[in-house]
């Protein structure tokens, strides 16, 4: 039951650990989107193609982030190694 | 509403068990109301006038924005497969729409947008084939043969890295509102969600879906030109 127990945190732990990867998301995020800002205040007529060049950016910036939450999400709610456990206690 | 997806039913046939889930269901729900708004749009197809007002000015600004926005990314050559890409769209929308009220949104299962990103992988695969042909076949062997591996462990990526994407957005989405309907007490449940339904549904699903359709459009036209 010790046992059960001490992995259950660490996986609690684990899925904080993996979703402290969306600090750098999001500071990879916030530069594309300050950089698409200041291209659209230099050049206003060029503002649509920049804001879906800025919305590719954003998404493909942003992938990393959703792993990190999916880990995290199968770290709390379908963790393998819980189901092994309890399967051998 | 809730964490897990439910299982409703189990049909037997044949001895193969068929399980119709909470997804299965909530998709068949937005097919027949889109069915239901399809079959309206084309019966007042008929009474359509040279100049539009009112039920045929929104139908025909839709269509003309999706279609211009078709042309834009893939280009005048491609832009035939823009109806299966008006479809995903509304009917992810839509799914994200759905979940304002408390059905839960298909696309917060995975195997929903993993078929919807299979989809574009196949149309990918079939339409780079279609106009390139053999060129195509040689730029998986890309400026060296030795990149071979890679390159298809990148065009694998792909439908994994599209479908995650917009599972983990709606996912999320479900999870805090679930956590709010299940942590607060009951006099705070009316009124203050619908900012967080506003955000998370209807805001973070219209830039989702507009970021998987125009992805996806741009995958196909850098693999057909």
């Amino acid at each position: 039951m010790e046992s059960l127990a001490n992995v259950i945190g660490i996986a609690h732990i684990a899925a904080a650990i993996a979703l402290s990867n969306g600090i750098f998301t999001t500071f990879g995020q916030a530069k594309i989107a300050a950089q698409a800002i200041e291209s659209i205040a230099r050049q206003p007529e060029a503002a649509d193609d920049i804001r879906s060049a800025m919305f590719v950016g954003l998404a493909m910036a942003e992938t990393s982030g959703i792993y990190g939450l999916l880990i995290a999400i199968i770290m709390l709610f379908a963790n393998p190694l819980i189901n092994t456990l309890v399967n051998l206690l | 509403m809730g964490l897990n997806i439910d299982n409703l039913w189990v049909i037997n046939i044949a001895g193969v068990e068929i399980w119709i889930t909470e997804t299965i269901f909530n998709t068949w729900l937005i097919m027949f109301f889109l069915i239901i708004v399809a079959i309206i749009v084309r019966i007042k197809l008929k009474s359509f006038k040279e100049v539009p007002k009112g039920f045929q000015n929104i139908i025909e600004a839709i269509v003309e924005i999706f279609d211009n926005f078709a042309v834009n990314t893939l280009g005048k050559k491609l832009s035939y497969i823009a109806p299966w890409y008006f479809m995903v769209f509304v009917f992810v929308y839509s799914s994200a729409l759905f979940s304002v009220f408390g059905i839960r949104a298909p696309t917060a299962d995975w195997a929903t947008t993993f078929a919807l990103a299979f989809a574009t992988f196949v149309l990918m695969l079939s339409m780079g084939f279609k106009h390139q042909r053999g060129e195509y076949l040689k730029s998986f062997f890309g400026p060296h043969p030795i990149f071979f591996p890679l390159n298809i462990i990148g065009e694998l990526a792909k439908p994994v890295s599209l479908s995650f994407r917009l599972f983990g957005n709606m996912l999320s989405g479900t999870i805090i509102l679930t956590l709010y309907y299940g942590l607060t007490p009951v006099f705070v449940q009316f009124g203050i969600p619908a900012l967080l339904h506003a955000f998370f549904d209807v805001v973070v699903g219209a830039i989702q879906t507009y970021i998987f359709v125009i992805i996806s459009l741009m995958y196909i036209r850098n693999a057909a030109d």
